[in-house]
């Protein structure tokens, strides 16, 4: 049995930002249809080409992120500059629980489907929008990609070390975060529905949802007046509140080899001071959390002298023995080959793809005592289901969409 | 009487703890009735800084105002038989309980799912590690969370003897948050049809691990490992930089340089606007661009003319950027549609007219200070049931008595 068997999603997403969210649904068993373009083939989704490649063959049936965020899903092509093709995409929506897009704001009213014209085909549409900044308000035309995204909202200021600019984050975090987001959206207008029968629109701002994710920073600043931009901040790696020190990244020995460690308590600092059996450690100065706070940059300094002879994995399980908050600063190949943590959870399903063949992908980082997640079938192909789902769900002859095929229809 | 909610009526039981705040939260301030249960001494969250006017006090904590908006408060001790069977009797009337306690401890009290469940209830636990995974639950933080789950790896600088960099905001936990959410949800909407709740463990490690884009599905399609850089994606080859300093000493993000003939003509229209154009040499080269059909990217480094347009997009971007504010170059550049962003602090893009506009700064009573207070507001806008924060945090045992006295009468809900 699955959660969501009962779900149809008429899904325009793509990139991350978009298809993370529908990932998720499908995965617990929505029956998600991406609809795609047949004249521009799919490319809307840069995705669909772009590397990862499993070997050799290129095109839009080889992006391997596309495969990553598109497992479970069925793909078809709808040329909606065609009026056939409007009147099928019409017949979907009537037959669909959610349309889910993340066009920039208004590319779907241009085609003919906004809001309205949705509601008129199916009263109990939920219709889930998510773009960079909304549809209302005086930046709503403007564009963004991921890592704009989260330069506007706070996040790439917010990472980084004093008198360095910002380091930002190493990839589309706000893609991932907005696609979180965007999947709550539908499931919480799902829920809406099930209960009042009522549909409704959601308008997600990519940047809205970023500038949800400073914690308290936020209220420091509209209460205390303390802003981020300040002389010595942000200092990423520390940690001003809760107050810890040490707190923060560490060389270990190798090339690019780091560990992070943290000290929640003066016990925890005695127990590390333990472990490192040097005099600095024991140096009065060191001994209250007040006194490592105002010595931060020595302490720093001293630690990663201890720390920078020493092997990665050796840090962790001396100080992790010592009950020391530590862990290491794992690369992609240790996390995903090597860590029971994420291998035991089963977090590397592998996926077979129609062309690609088999292929290990994201999983879901939970799991589910009775109706959890799946992941088998890999990313639709450009096309893939048009047959299946013009027939299955719309109830169309082959002949029928043979004749659609011929004439550039689908 | 209010408006509709979008979880009317879902009574959510919440253990508090820094890892599950934020989860209890989005589902409060959608509508469902989240009680925050607190030992006697007060939820650790209460010791976080800052704290208004920089003066400690369990009650004047940001972290605990800002994590636990829209709940009810109650204080129950766990040590003690009676709490314990209070506590028992919240869960037989809720929906959901929400907790993020280190494996075994619930069940120790015996107050874990097993204990405690009845047919429709949903259970979410949020541990570092799964419920039976490996490794000392006891020893993360948002720190330990994302060095070890692969998000720090990918971010830092170009200078790889600077450490990597863990983002602020505790996005550890906040990752591990919005995963707990979708599966409360989706353990809902499931209950809709089948009548039946189930457990759900959510791994805040394995969320980790799968909130890292290319890090992990470059290593698993083709064994490639990203390299950290300034400002931009980690990669396994390097790129050209993406950030600039501005005239006035900000950064902004000049996103992916101009492909299309609209983005050279737009760009070209904007020199001119500004009176720049004749100052930059290149100039001749986005016209040449903008009157193109068609600019073949893969052509650069081959076609003399097609690298030429590419090099002058990159260049004249960093030429304005280099006379003109942060602000006017995103508003400019985005104007001439040109997706660029500027690297605002988090202070400023609160402040900024665009979320004013929307109304994204929303305002909450303090009476007990005197004070209205301007929180961020919602993630997402919902037409018929907004997200709304409905009161501000309790204080420690505000609806003890209230939530007691609601187990000794009759279900309303049945």
């Amino acid at each position: 049995m699955s959660a969501l068997g009962h779900v149809r999603i008429c899904d325009f997403t793509g990139q991350l930002a978009g298809a993370g969210a529908t990932k998720w649904l499908a995965a617990f068993g929505a029956e998600v249809i991406r609809i795609e373009d047949p004249v521009k083939q799919g490319t809307w989704d840069i995705l669909r080409m772009m590397a990862p490649y499993v070997d050799e063959r290129r095109g839009v049936d080889f992006g391997g992120g596309f495969n990553n965020h598109n497992v479970e899903k069925r793909g078809i092509t709808l040329n909606l500059r065609t009026e056939r093709g409007k009147e099928l995409l019409a017949e979907l929506v009537k037959r669909s629980d959610v349309v889910a897009e993340n066009f920039a704001a208004g590319v779907l009213e241009r085609m003919g489907f906004g809001y309205e014209r949705m509601k008129q085909l199916k009263p109990d549409i939920v219709y889930v929008s998510n773009c960079g900044f909304g549809h209302t308000g005086p930046y709503r035309a403007f564009k963004t990609w991921g890592p704009i995204v989260q330069a506007i909202s706070g996040l790439t200021f917010s990472s980084g070390l004093p008198d360095q600019e910002p380091a930002g984050w190493g990839y589309s975090y706000m893609d991932h975060t907005g696609a979180y987001y965007m999947a709550i959206a539908i499931l919480l207008a799902l829920l809406h529905k099930q209960r009042t029968g009522e549909g409704q629109w959601v308008d997600l701002s990519c940047t809205e949802a970023g500038l949800t994710l400073h914690g308290p920073a936020l209220l420091d600043w509209t209460v205390n007046g303390r802003p981020l931009r300040r002389p010595g901040s942000p200092h990423a790696n520390r940690s001003e509140h809760p107050a810890m020190a040490p707190h923060g990244i560490y060389p270990a020995r190798g090339d690019d080899e780091w560990v992070a460690i943290a000290c929640r308590s003066d016990a925890e600092w005695r127990a590390l001071a333990g472990v490192v059996e040097a005099d600095w450690a024991r140096a009065a100065r060191f001994g209250t959390l007040a006194g490592r706070l105002e010595a931060q940059d020595d302490l720093d300094a001293a630690l990663a002298g201890w720390t920078r002879t020493r092997a990665k994995a050796d840090i962790v399980a001396a100080l992790q023995a010592a009950d020391v908050p530590a862990a290491p600063v794992a690369k992609p190949a240790e996390r995903v080959d090597h860590d029971p943590a994420t291998a035991g959870f089963g977090l590397w399903p592998t996926a077979t793809h129609s062309k690609m063949g088999a292929v290990r992908v994201d999983g879901l980082p939970v799991h589910f005592s009775k109706t959890d997640w799946k992941i088998e079938r890999g990313g639709p192909c450009l096309g893939e289901h048009t047959e299946e789902v013009l027939t299955g769900v719309l109830g169309l002859s082959a002949d029928e969409v043979a004749k659609l095929r011929a004439e550039g229809v689908v | 009487m209010s408006q509709a909610t979008a979880l009317d009526g879902i009574r959510v039981v919440e253990l508090s703890h820094e890892r599950c705040a934020f989860a209890g939260k989005l589902l409060a301030d959608m509508g469902a009735d989240v009680v925050v249960v607190e030992p006697p001494a007060g939820s650790p969250l209460r010791g976080w800084g800052p704290f208004v006017d920089d003066a400690p006090d369990p009650e004047r904590s940001l972290a605990w105002w800002h994590y636990n908006t829209s709940k009810r408060g109650i204080v129950l001790d766990l040590e003690d038989e009676a709490g314990r069977e209070r506590l028992r009797r919240l869960v037989a009337r809720a929906d959901l309980v929400l907790e993020a306690e280190d494996p075994g401890r619930l069940a120790a009290s015996g107050l874990d799912h097993a204990d405690l469940a009845h047919p429709a209830l949903i259970w979410v636990s949020v541990t570092p590690f799964g419920r039976a995974g490996p490794g000392r639950a006891d020893l993360t933080t948002d720190l330990t969370v994302l060095a070890a789950g692969g998000p720090v790896w990918s971010c830092g600088y170009d200078d790889h003897a600077l450490p990597p960099v863990r983002g602020l905001g505790f996005q550890g936990y906040n990752t591990a948050c919005h995963y707990a959410v979708m599966s409360a949800l989706t353990a809902l909407v499931a209950r809709g049809v089948s009548g039946e709740g189930q457990f759900v463990d959510v791994s805040m490690h394995a969320a980790a691990n799968v909130t890292t884009e290319m890090a992990s599905y470059n290593y698993l399609v083709q064994g490639t490992t990203v390299q950290r850089q300034t400002g931009r994606h980690a990669l396994e080859t390097p790129s050209l930089p993406s950030q600039v300093r501005c005239a006035d000493g900000r950064y902004v993000n000049t996103g992916v340089p101009p492909r299309q003939p609209r983005e050279y003509a737009g760009l070209l229209a904007w020199l001119e606007e500004l009176g720049v154009a004749a100052d930059f040499p290149e100039a001749v080269f986005l016209e040449m661009g903008a009157k193109r059909d068609f600019v073949d990217l893969s052509k650069i480094g081959q076609d003399d003319e097609v690298t030429a347009i590419f090099g002058a997009g990159r260049e004249a971007l960093n030429f304005v950027a280099s006379r003109l504010s942060a602000y006017d170059f995103f508003v400019g550049a985005q104007r001439a549609g040109l997706p660029v962003g500027v690297i605002y602090a988090p202070e400023e893009a609160f402040e900024d007219p665009h979320f004013v506009a929307r109304g994204f700064p929303t305002p909450v009573e303090h009476p007990e200070i005197g004070r209205t207070v301007r929180y961020p507001g919602a993630p997402y806008r919902f037409e018929k049931t907004p997200w709304r924060i409905r009161r501000r945090a309790p204080r420690l045992g505000e609806h003890t008595d209230e939530v007691l006295a609601e187990l000794d009468r009759p279900d309303p809900l049945g």
